[in-house]
């Protein structure tokens, strides 16, 4: 067997973009967390054909708070984008800004919830509707809370100098996972306040 | 400052295990001796083996519970047990075997091997790998404390509402149970996420998706069907805990709530995790089996493709265990009918193997045994569970002794044989020495017939209405004999697994020594010392064909594997990263080094659920289980903190 | 030389076999389902009798191609160490698979359409049933109730009576947890489930009792929740009919009457005996209990010295159910018991 050294091509070292195991390892947690909002809602709409119109409560859910609120966090993905966007071409600033951003508008997002959680007529342990509905949006809630932490750290990483251009794994995961966040929010947003309007 | 690289174009060396490379590996994979090394270590291997003892141990505690059970039940109105006690131990029995052993015992397999298989050095996520086994560890503990107390589950392992909601069943009981699988459904997921990053992302050059073993195949589609299926058990779960300690109403019927949806949630996770713990399993046996048969597996590709088509399938087919709960007939028949082809991808497995026995060579040994054995106990399995997809049969069959047959033939008969065949197969790997042959026979006969004696007759007992989960019965309805037989049968099987005991304490220090490929395997982990150096391979080998080491003699392959020679990667903790489906090159991972934040991690995480369940007596819970969330965070902070070692930090950062 | 199988797999399945043969011509059996009188049991027995043979088959197929196959093409080398088998690549094998596929097709469609056309055949009674009967499940018995016109309507319990030939309609529901009603010789099957009403039928062709039991766990007796259905001839159904219309009736002897006095006072709040002011709801209703076979859900037969027994200490025999032991005096006990014997 010959046994003189050779050298494979040049490869990239460490955590690389969607070359990081962390990547793949985020991806497989959105999938786990798709399914755990997939059986969340299933249990909404099995309870919404088993029981029909009266298993929603007499005053259809408004729009008034969440629809603003929808549109929050939509603004913080892109803001939270551009940030990223803005890493890969070597801007730390744009990034940290991007993340501020982004983790303000998550908080805003928390604290007109819970306005809202405030302003139903109905409790955690009134019926099936309303366990329904204080689960399923707190756990989303909780799921934009960490959401908020992650980039709250990425922030502080970034400030720290931890990122460049090449080295920003972390902030694409953390992203990911935030565009995630915002998409499930989408699901819950239509299947709470829009199908109960499409006719029961 | 040492700074790392952005790239390398790797060195191409030829190396064995005592080069000077091989050394400077040793000195940077090594686990550090002592107590130190034991609650940080990251290496797959003891990982591996940890969940293999641990798993034992709940099959040990949960055959215990089966004996006295069965003392019970071996004569009519016997008072050996209270009803309480009895139906505790039904329950423990169960969410043991299922949850706590059968899972666990293939994960630790593959923990241990997947590296091995693949040609890497370690798991993707090594220290999610020691986080998964502390999570799994801790989990058993916590669901073990409550039976230890005196509240043990005692609604059975699928728990049926709204018996195990507070009305009914008012103590602790069911809120460790739910708590407990809440927090092991923690470790299966993360579990899950490793065996998939690692067997798409971390495999030998060359080694493409279709030279997998297929023991990886297994475990790779089982893991997927875990990220979907568990959210499912671990949400039914919590909501149980929600309605039991926070008032709400998710299946009690007083405010519109639906006991149904518990049973919706449970089998659609339920169902397929019966493939769960029987596909890995399968994928040991093709792996295995064809070892002794000299030759490779017959059909690989149909293998494969029908192992991925079984869990595909097991997502369809959860309502037929709820065919008599009163079902439309559309629904009844539909899903009847699904589960009738899930019967195909299985057969196709089953005339592979006996394809492969035909057409080979056997050579037979303890694992041969029970692989071969194997596809019989399989096909018991296997056709009596096409008779409870029947749905009329089932209406008849369905929570009778004959479903209780049923399921310990896929439990033991399609998880524990092929384990078993596999512990023989590859404890020569994981030790250095072989298990004695002699006192393997033994083994094998005594499990073999006492299994089948205690399991085989117990159809019949369904057959003649016996009711499951009944702590005594009347003498005059013609079960006694029988029920007397699977009692003498289950302990004879006792005594055969005490021999499996007897043999691995007496190999560990007495056994033959095995060399690396006493079997002449086919697959990469004979390529290396038995058992494997903390680094695996010194250098990451390459892969042409399905069989690296057989390829010469079977003519196979484009170019040629090479084990002796391949990829240097020594500047730290290193392993390749490769493409998912050609395994071409593509990146070098930094692999971490051994780390207190898995076990911290999951202490914090044990405070919390301990505080959970402590709200069950004291509002006070709640600080602990806030205090606990508070740790957990702060852990995960640490843990997830940029290494510079692990190329995850800018390099001119304080330049 | 080892034939892996052989043995354990031919004493398991003789035994089996044997078994079952003997079993099914036998008539102790009294839950044995590979034997049904009926029009909804009879389609479903020859299913699982089919399936059943089906099933013996292909295990003994299976097995015997596993053992053959070791058989005749095992290795001269029986150790793994010193001389190797060399490896062979023998071509050939797909064929098992495409002719097992092959086989196993046939037979899964084979068992798809009898399978569909037995839920067919079974999904609805021969013809409209005239009896509605309403079965309460409880932990741990069963509170039976005869629908009709308000004087036509009694209630009852652990003990149903229909009439031979004729399908009687059963609606099922459940007062606690989830139950499931089940009497395997008539082949039938229901689960009792909070919160709605399950509908199925059943019919006997054989006058005859035939025992039932809850075949989905319950709680602490679910082992102790059984039940009989007894098929009478018509006329004698029309007979027990009437009689259970009646209220009960007045006690004569002294110590009866003594009895019943003490009865509403220790028992009046859990059980009815109608025509009395005992009203309770909780237990089954008493009002005929000496034409019921068997008491505590047909775990003892209903003998005055069971009774008694049951009355002085009902959680020494179903520890955990709902009737609590009571201190009763022992002519108190004697009277009780005496009373219940004149409810016939």
């Amino acid at each position: 067997m010959p046994s003189a050294a050779a050298r494979m091509r040049t490869l990239p070292v460490g955590s690389v973009g969607v070359r990081a195991s962390g990547w793949w390892g985020m991806m497989c947690l959105i999938g786990t967390e798709a399914a755990l909002f997939a059986y969340l809602l299933f249990s909404y709409y099995y309870f919404a054909v088993q029981f029909g119109r009266s298993f929603l409560p007499n005053e259809l859910p408004s729009v008034r708070l969440s629809g603003p609120d929808t549109l929050i966090l939509i603004l913080s993905s892109v803001a939270v984008w551009w940030g990223e966007r803005g890493i890969r071409q070597g801007s730390t600033v744009r990034l940290a800004i991007g993340l501020l951003l982004g983790s303000v508008l998550g908080a805003v997002f928390v604290g007109i919830q819970y306005l809202e959680w405030l302003d139903k007529p109905f409790v955690l342990s009134a019926d099936s509707y309303s366990s329904l509905y204080f689960t399923i949006t707190g756990f989303h809630m909780a799921h934009v809370a960490v959401g908020v932490l992650i980039l709250v750290v990425l922030l502080a990483w970034s400030v720290l100098g931890y990122f460049d251009r090449v080295r920003h794994a972390a902030v694409s995961i953390g992203a990911i996972y935030w565009h995630f966040v915002d998409a499930v929010w989408l699901a819950i947003f239509f299947t709470f306040y829009v199908t109960p309007y499409l006719g029961w | 400052m040492a700074v790392t690289e952005y790239d390398r174009a790797p060195l191409v060396e030829e190396s064995t295990t005592d080069s000077p490379l091989a050394r400077k590996l040793e000195a940077l994979w090594e686990t550090e001796p002592g107590i130190v090394g034991f609650f940080t270590t990251v290496d797959h291997k003891k990982i591996g083996i940890r969940y293999i003892v641990t798993a034992f141990a709940f099959l040990v505690v949960g055959g215990l519970e089966a004996l006295v059970m069965r003392i019970q039940l071996a004569r009519p109105n016997m008072t050996l047990l209270t009803p309480e006690q009895y139906d505790q131990l039904f329950s423990m029995h169960g969410l043991t075997m299922i949850f706590l052993y059968a899972l666990p015992i293939l994960s630790g397999f593959s923990n241990y091997l997947f590296p091995l298989l693949l040609g890497s050095r370690d798991m993707a996520f090594p220290r999610l790998n020691a986080f998964s086994y502390w999570v799994y560890l801790a989990s058993g503990i916590f669901i073990y404390a409550s039976f230890a107390m005196g509240h043990g589950a005692n609604d059975g392992w699928f728990n049926y509402v709204p018996y195990a909601l507070k009305a009914y069943n008012p103590g602790p009981n069911m809120d460790f149970y739910a708590l407990g699988m809440v927090f092991l459904g923690i470790s299966t997921t993360v579990g899950s996420a490793n065996f998939i990053v690692t067997a798409f992302r971390t495999r030998a050059p060359g080694m493409s998706i279709n030279r997998l073993p297929i023991m990886t195949w297994g475990t790779l589609t089982v893991s997927f069907g875990n990220l979907f299926a568990v959210p499912s058990v671990s949400l039914a779960f919590f909501l149980l805990w929600m309605d039991r300690q926070l008032g709400t109403h998710f299946y009690d019927t007083t405010a519109d709530g639906q006991p149904l949806l518990w049973q919706h949630l449970f089998w659609m996770f339920a169902h397929p995790w019966v493939y769960v713990i029987v596909l890995p399993a399968m994928g040991m046996v093709s792996d295995g089996l064809p070892t002794f048969c000299r030759r490779p597996l017959v059909g690989y590709t149909a293998v494969v493709l029908s192992t991925v088509a079984t869990m595909v399938l097991g997502f369809g087919v959860w309502l037929h265990h709820m065919f008599a709960t009163g079902l439309p007939f559309l629904a009844l028949s539909f899903f009847s009918g699904s589960s009738f082809i899930i019967t195909i991808p299985s057969a196709v497995a089953v005339f592979a193997w006996i394809a492969t026995i035909w057409t080979g060579r056997p050579v037979i040994t303890t694992a041969f045994l029970y692989f071969a054995s194997f596809i019989a106990m399989f096909t018991i399995g296997g056709v009596s569970g096409v008779m409870t997809a029947s749905v009329p049969a089932d209406f008849q069959l369905t929570d009778t002794y004959f479903v209780v047959a049923h399921i310990h033939y896929v439990l033991i008969g399609i998880n524990l044989f092929g384990v078993l065949g596999g512990l023989y197969f590859w404890f020569p790997k994981m030790t250095g020495r072989m298990l004695s042959e002699r006192l393997g026979r033994w083994n094998f006969w005594i499990t073999f017939i006492g299994f089948n004696l205690g399991f085989l007759p117990m159809h019949l007992t369904g057959l003649f209405g016996m009711p499951r989960r009944i702590y005594t019965y009347p003498p005059d309805l013609g079960w006694n004999t029988l029920n007397l037989v699977t009692t003498v049968g289950a302990f004879m099987l006792a005594f055969g697994i005490l021999l499996l005991f007897v043999n691995i304490f007496h190999s560990l220090r007495h056994g033959r020594i095995a060399g690396p490929n006493p079997w002449d395997g086919p697959s990469l982990e004979w390529a290396v010392p038995s058992p494997p150096p903390p680094y695996n391979f010194a250098v990451i080998p390459v892969v042409a064909s399905r069989h690296p080491l057989w390829e010469k003699r079977l003519g196979e392959g484009i170019g040629e594997s090479s084990v002796a020679r391949g990829l240097v990667l020594d500047h730290g903790k290193e392993t390749i990263g490769t493409t998912v489906l050609d395994a071409q090159p593509d990146v070098i991972l930094k692999m971490p080094e051994d780390s207190w934040s898995p076990f911290t991690v999951t202490l914090g995480m044990s405070v919390g659920f301990t505080g959970l369940i402590l709200t069950y007596w004291t509002p006070y819970g709640w600080a602990a289980a806030a205090a606990g969330l508070v740790l957990t965070g702060l852990g995960v902070l640490v843990w997830l903190w940029p290494e510079r070692k692990l190329g995850q930090v800018a390099e001119h950062a304080h330049a | 030389m080892e034939r892996p199988g052989a043995f354990g797999l031919t004493v398991g399945l003789s035994i089996g076999l044997s078994a079952a043969l003997g079993g099914c011509t036998t008539g102790d059996l009294p839950m044995n389902y590979l034997r049904t009188f009926g029009a909804r049991g009879d389609p479903i027995t020859a299913l699982t009798w089919g399936l059943l043979v089906q099933s013996i088959v292909v295990v003994v197929l299976v097995s015997l191609a596993v053992i053959l196959g070791i058989y005749l093409r095992r290795s001269r080398f029986e150790h793994p160490e010193g001389e190797r088998e060399p490896l062979v690549r023998r071509s050939g094998g797909i064929t098992f698979i495409g002719v097992g596929i092959a086989l196993t097709l046939v037979a899964l469609l084979g068992s798809t359409v009898w399978t569909v056309a037995t839920l067919a055949a079974i999904n609805d009674p021969p013809s409209d049933p005239p009896l509605t009967i309403a079965v309460r499940g409880q932990q741990w018995w069963w509170k039976v109730t005869y629908k009709g016109s308000p004087d036509q309507q009694f209630e009852t319990a652990n003990e149903i009576h229909i009439p031979v030939g004729e399908p009687v309609r059963l609606e099922l529901t459940t007062g606690d947890v989830i139950h499931s009603f089940w009497v395997p010789s008539l082949g039938a099957r229901m689960d009792l489930i909070p919160g709605q009403t399950n509908v199925t039928w059943m019919e006997a062709n054989r006058p005859g009792i035939y025992r039932g039991q809850c075949a989905e766990y319950c709680g602490k007796q679910h082992a102790h929740m059984a039940l009989r259905v007894v098929a009478d001839p018509p006329d004698q159904f029309q007979k027990w009919r009437q009689n259970q219309l009646r209220p009960a009736a007045e006690p004569a002897a002294e110590i009866a009457a003594f009895g019943a006095e003490r009865f509403l006072l220790r028992c009046g709040a859990c059980h009815t005996v109608r025509g009395t002011p005992a009203g309770g709801g909780v237990g089954p209703d008493l009002t005929h209990l000496m034409s019921r076979g068997s008491i505590a859900a047909d775990t003892l037969p209903n003998t005055p010295g069971h009774l008694a027994g049951w009355i002085a200490d009902p959680q020494a025999i179903k520890p955990g159910n709902r009737m609590p032991k009571v201190d009763i005096s022992g002519p108190e006990l004697t009277g009780i018991r005496t009373y219940l014997e004149t409810l016939r």
